[in-house]
């Protein structure tokens, strides 16, 4: 046996958030109408760097509605009108001199359904560089791609098969690609909207390891209908009904103990 | 509360609580056939008592492979997950008090009135039986508590521990006292000592199950500030007993 002690123990997932974790992202009284249904009601939130936090509720209950705002997404909708704001480091997004195209490159986005682009594996991590002009020339995008796909856990799988059309790799191999186009722009904050929900188990497996990881570097909020991936991948788990933020905690709290009932209720299966 | 939208969910909690008030019926009367069986020094008693034990480890092993299997297909949260999880920890709480039980029972003297007379027992008895009477209410208060999810009622017998610690402390000492002066008692006072042993510790369960209803129902550990008896007072110098036997 070791003698060794450890001495520092890390975060656990499905624990607390680190103490010591900074703000990434704050929402400030935020309203959306979409025409005259009111999809959020005056919600605020602190959005925790190097944090994984996890949007819960029922069908409706507007939490991909929220997820969107922090992208602006939302502005390609006709019909939807935000007020409040949304901070990224201080500075609102929703400010006239803001670029919402680079916006969404410093708040990265994946979808529930894996949509590659139909091009080879290769130019799907390379387009947002890219466009963004991220980089000089073909050595510097090759680091690029590759690095991506990496720290997507997919590199080895398709090194020697880079030139080959995305749209031809597996669901979940598709989905990790996409994770590594939204990480080839170097994101600051990840926004996944059921980034498991169409895959089986060992690929979400995949996806829950690689958003363990991802952690590290970026401020990631996802949102999930599983009630146990959210326990496992988050540290922070906000609870949606009816357009309103009912609970925001810590998730270990908010799955062993949570505050208010309609919480409990709900992710104990009581919904009425 | 409102029922669980999977109905066999719910009634798989419900079953598990009906189960685990039943193991606690159990301890019950098994403590409390082990102390009739002390107070009758009524061997045959003693008997059912140890062989009727076998049920309360089997009952226990059927409800944690149900606490299991709730785990693994419910996926319990919440208020759901700590009473999944009490129900697991009470349960192996109560085969304990069962255990305890037994060995009081095997500790059942066969010594005749008499003889018992001469060495002052009877009064032993009595202080033990005594202890035994409080540790039936602990147990007894504690299973209602938790069955009727009532915190209050939880941390009264969480309280009332330290009652039996003292008693269990002047038993103790009362016990060395006797068997100090009299070598005829040795026997059976180490027999009541190990008898006041076991209902100390059965005391000390119904102090955790105490705790675990606080739990299921607040969500947090009842903190660890119980009021304890006094520490024992000093043993005696095993120097001092072998200079006594060997003037």
């Amino acid at each position: 046996m070791s003698d060794q002690v450890e001495t520092t123990t890390p975060v656990a997932s499905g624990g607390g958030a680190d103490p010591n974790a900074a703000v990434k992202m704050v929402g400030k009284g935020v309203n959306v109408y979409y025409g005259d249904a009111h999809a959020i009601k005056d919600v605020s939130i602190d959005i925790l760097d190097k944090t994984v936090t996890a949007f819960i509720g029922p069908s409706g209950c507007g939490k991909s509605t929220f997820l969107r705002c922090l992208n602006r997404m939302n502005d390609t909708i006709d019909v939807a009108r935000i007020t409040g704001t949304i901070e990224l480091d201080g500075q609102n997004i929703y400010d006239k001199n803001i670029d919402p195209v680079q916006l969404r490159a410093r708040v990265g986005m994946v979808f529930q359904k894996p949509n590659p682009f139909p091009k080879s594996i290769y130019d799907n991590v390379a387009y947002g560089p890219r466009i963004h002009g991220l980089v000089a020339n073909k050595a510097d995008l090759d680091v690029i791609v590759e690095s991506s796909l990496r720290r997507a856990a997919m590199w080895d799988e398709v090194k020697d098969r880079l030139d080959q059309p995305g749209t031809g790799l597996s669901g979940g191999q598709q989905q990790r690609l996409c994770i590594a186009r939204a990480i080839a722009t170097a994101p600051e904050v990840l926004l996944m909207d059921e980034p498991a929900s169409a895959l089986d188990p060992i690929a979400t497996a995949k996806i829950e390891e690689l958003i363990d990881e991802l952690r590290e570097n970026y401020s990631i909020v996802i949102v999930t209908h599983s009630m146990q991936q959210a326990a496992r991948v988050s540290q922070k788990t906000a609870f949606f009904h009816l357009g309103i933020l009912v609970e925001y905690d810590d998730t270990s709290k908010i799955f062993t103990n949570p505050t208010d009932q309609r919480t409990q209720d709900y992710i104990t299966g009581r919904f009425g | 509360m409102a029922p669980h939208i999977v109905s066999a969910f719910e009634s798989d909690l419900q079953e598990l609580r009906a189960r685990l008030s039943e193991m606690g019926g159990l301890a019950e009367e098994q403590l409390s056939e082990s102390l009739d069986a002390v107070r009758r020094r009524d061997l045959p008693l003693a008997r059912r008592v140890i062989t009727k034990d076998l049920e309360l480890d089997q009952r226990e092993i059927a409800l944690e492979e149900l606490a299991v299997r709730t785990l693994a297909l419910r996926q319990p949260l919440a208020q759901d997950l700590r009473e999944t999880i009490a129900a697991l920890k009470i349960a192996s709480t109560l085969e304990r008090i069962g255990d305890l039980s037994k060995s009081i029972a095997k500790r059942v003297s066969p010594m005749s009135e008499t003889d018992l007379a001469a060495i002052g027992g009877e009064r032993l008895n009595n202080s033990i039986l005594g202890m035994g009477q409080l540790a039936q209410t602990q147990l007894s208060d504690v299973l209602d508590a938790y069955g009727a999810r009532d915190t209050a009622a939880a941390v009264n017998v969480w309280r009332r521990d330290v009652e039996i610690d003292e008693l269990y402390n002047s038993l103790f000492r009362e016990l060395i006292d006797l068997m100090t002066r009299e070598r005829g008692a040795v026997s059976h006072g180490a027999h009541l000592m190990f008898v006041a042993k076991n209902l100390e510790r059965i005391g000390d369960h119904a102090t955790f199950i105490a705790e675990m209803t606080y739990y299921v129902v607040i969500g947090q550990p009842l903190s660890d500030d119980r009021p304890k008896g006094d520490p024992l007072f000093p043993l005696p110098e095993v120097d001092s007993l072998t200079d006594r036997e060997t003037v």
